[in-house]
């Protein structure tokens, strides 16, 4: 194969198209020019002033909040249905489940939205909760379109699972539940891990879905970053963004370090267990 | 005593498949409460009127007692107004096109762009592959808005691309490319990408590179092998890819709502505007049903794509 040929050329031009916006938005963040996209010297006075925006660390501590305990949810639900959908052969009314779960990966924003918040109005009518929308109903609505995505990660790492194993223990006389526990919970893990991150930061991101079922009181950051960045660009969103990247590259890294050495730890005692044998 | 044993024993026993069922029953619950029920209100209030009161509509059903008769009846009152308003109105109709020709467009350029990308990562090293992909998918990590967000410094008049411009000497002054439907094209592609790659490069990864070997043994050209061989078997991929990019294109609303001008008509944006502008619930659920019945077809072919990779996945 050519060293440099047009497939090289089209990788090199994807990556740029995916990162070069991301290194300007870095960049710009250190700018001291209130003009974000005109360089006039090195400042980190933008990450100062973030500090004392109480409006975006009060949002900011209410989404990670919102993301955590519907990351969690999410992965018990997501779990629960990617076993159901892997491991349960047929069922009844498997083929409308099997639609409610992958429905969501491509729903619009503005309708999982809307038929929430409609929802939530005609509960409150009818059996009189939720009292009110804020925190709770913006919970169940990140978990109920990331628990998709959960199901999907833990159906391909299931579908691609060797399920010798669960019989294996099956046949020994472990019950389903220990052998769930026992055997199918720590193969999954990474998945579940993956699954918890991917549902967090989907949380963290939607701002179409929670404003549509927040009430007064009950702002998300990326609502507030929203409405900021309407009215124009600042070099503290800048900022806040360049925070944002750092901790999302981080997490990302240190889960894939993690992973990957779980992943040779498992190879290794498989290694001996065959030598072994 | 030894019954209520018996009772004791198979009830245990019976515990494997009451867990199973629970395992089921859960998710299965939660979706139909917060999933399909949801949709079933939203087309019930389509048909209501928008009145003002709290909540904005009107009850479809209501129960009339008539005292002096002792008489009560149930009225159900159906309002199809909202759909003739629908399809009266050039504004929704040409949302509704302008959507769907903003989504086609951003489905070929992230196709354009990400099909070579996913070809040239699945014939690289097999050890470079996955760091490669993980460099894909990375960016869909940070934060949608964040990246719609970068995007306007880049394409602002003074901003990035109009300053490099100048400075080139090929314009002379600032260009304004932000506010307008190529800007809206920029940032969808920009954020839907790693979904088109994703799934091409899993069918294109899978592809036995001896039919390759075989076509060019038999003396047919690359570009030949690609058309014949190559196009032929990532057709999963791509047909997964674009509608994992059309779908959600259609109703986006957050991109148009900050790269577009005012003129960049979507129909997220008209069902937004609807809700919490108009404070008009029962046509933002018209606009909503509506936009359900255009993305039912590809929401199908979506769904039915799904589930042969996860059979074939098994």
């Amino acid at each position: 194969m050519k060293r440099f040929g047009f497939l090289s050329w089209a990788l090199l031009f994807g990556y740029a198209f995916l990162y070069v916006p991301i290194a300007l938005l870095i960049v710009f963040s250190f700018n001291e020019s209130r003009l974000v996209t005109v360089w006039s010297g090195f400042s980190t006075k933008w990450y100062g002033e973030l500090i004392h925006n109480d409006t975006l660390l009060d949002a900011a501590l209410l989404s990670f909040q919102v993301a955590a305990v519907s990351a969690t949810l999410a992965v018990l639900l997501g779990t629960c249905a990617g076993l159901a959908l892997t491991r349960f052969g047929r069922f009844r009314g498997r083929t409308l489940f099997g639609g409610m779960i992958t429905a969501p990966l491509v729903m619009p924003e503005v309708i999982t939205g809307l038929s929430l918040l409609l929802l939530f109005v005609a509960m409150e009518q009818w059996v009189g909760w939720p009292d009110g929308r804020g925190v709770t109903t913006i919970t169940i609505a990140h978990t109920t379109f990331t628990m998709s995505y959960v199901a999907v990660v833990i159906q391909s790492r299931l579908a691609g699972m060797d399920g010798s194993l669960e019989e294996a223990a099956m046949d020994l006389g472990a019950r389903p539940a220990k052998v769930f526990f026992v055997i199918t919970l720590p193969l999954i893990a990474p998945a579940l891990v993956a699954g918890w991150l991917l549902a967090f930061t989907l949380s963290l991101d939607d701002v179409v879905v929670a404003s549509f079922v927040s009430g007064p009181g009950s702002t998300t950051l990326p609502m507030v970053i929203f409405s900021s960045v309407k009215f124009g660009i600042s070099p503290q969103i800048n900022a806040l963004a360049t925070l944002m990247v750092l901790v999302v590259a981080t997490g990302i890294f240190v889960a894939s370090i993690v992973m990957a050495r779980q992943e040779r730890q498992r190879k290794r005692d498989e290694q001996m267990a065959i030598q072994n044998g | 005593m030894r019954t209520v044993v018996s009772v004791l024993v198979s009830g245990l026993s019976r515990i494997g498949l009451w867990g199973r069922g629970v395992v089921v029953a859960v998710p299965y619950l939660w979706l139909m409460l917060f999933f399909l029920v949801p949709f079933l209100i939203v087309f019930g209030i389509s048909f209501s009127e928008s009145i003002i009161a709290q909540p904005p509509y009107s009850s479809l059903v209501e129960w009339l007692t008539d005292e002096d008769a002792g008489t009560s009846k149930l009225q159900i009152l159906l309002n199809i107004s909202n759909y003739f308003r629908l399809g009266g109105d050039d504004l929704y109709i040409l949302a509704y096109l302008n959507s769907l020709k903003i989504a086609a467009v951003t489905t070929l350029l992230c196709l354009a762009i990400g099909y070579p990308m996913a070809y040239a990562i699945a014939k690289a090293d097999p050890a470079r592959r996955g760091p490669l992909m993980m460099l894909v998918i990375l960016p869909f990590w940070t934060s949608f808005l964040i990246r719609i967000y970068a995007w306007i410094g880049i394409l602002k008049g003074n901003g990035v691309i109009s300053n490099l411009l100048e400075w080139a000497g090929i314009t002379s002054g600032p260009v304004e490319i932000l506010y307008s439907d190529w800007a809206v094209y920029i940032g969808m592609t920009y954020c839907y990408l790693p979904f088109m790659v994703l799934p091409l490069y899993s069918t294109l990864e899978k592809m036995d590179p001896s039919l390759l070997e075989a076509a060019a043994d038999l003396g047919s050209r690359p570009f030949r092998s690609f058309l014949q061989i190559t196009l032929p078997l990532s057709l999963p991929g791509i047909v997964a890819g674009s509608l994992l990019v059309f779908i959600p294109a259609v109703g986006e609303f957050v991109t148009p709502e900050l790269l577009g001008g005012p003129d960049t008509l979507m129909i997220g944006r008209v069902l937004w505007n609807e809700f919490f502008a108009n404070r008009d619930w029962p046509v933002a659920s018209a606009v909503a049903i509506a936009l359900l019945l255009v993305l039912v077809v590809p929401i199908m072919i979506f769904q039915h794509v799904q589930g042969k990779q996860a059979e074939a996945g098994r």
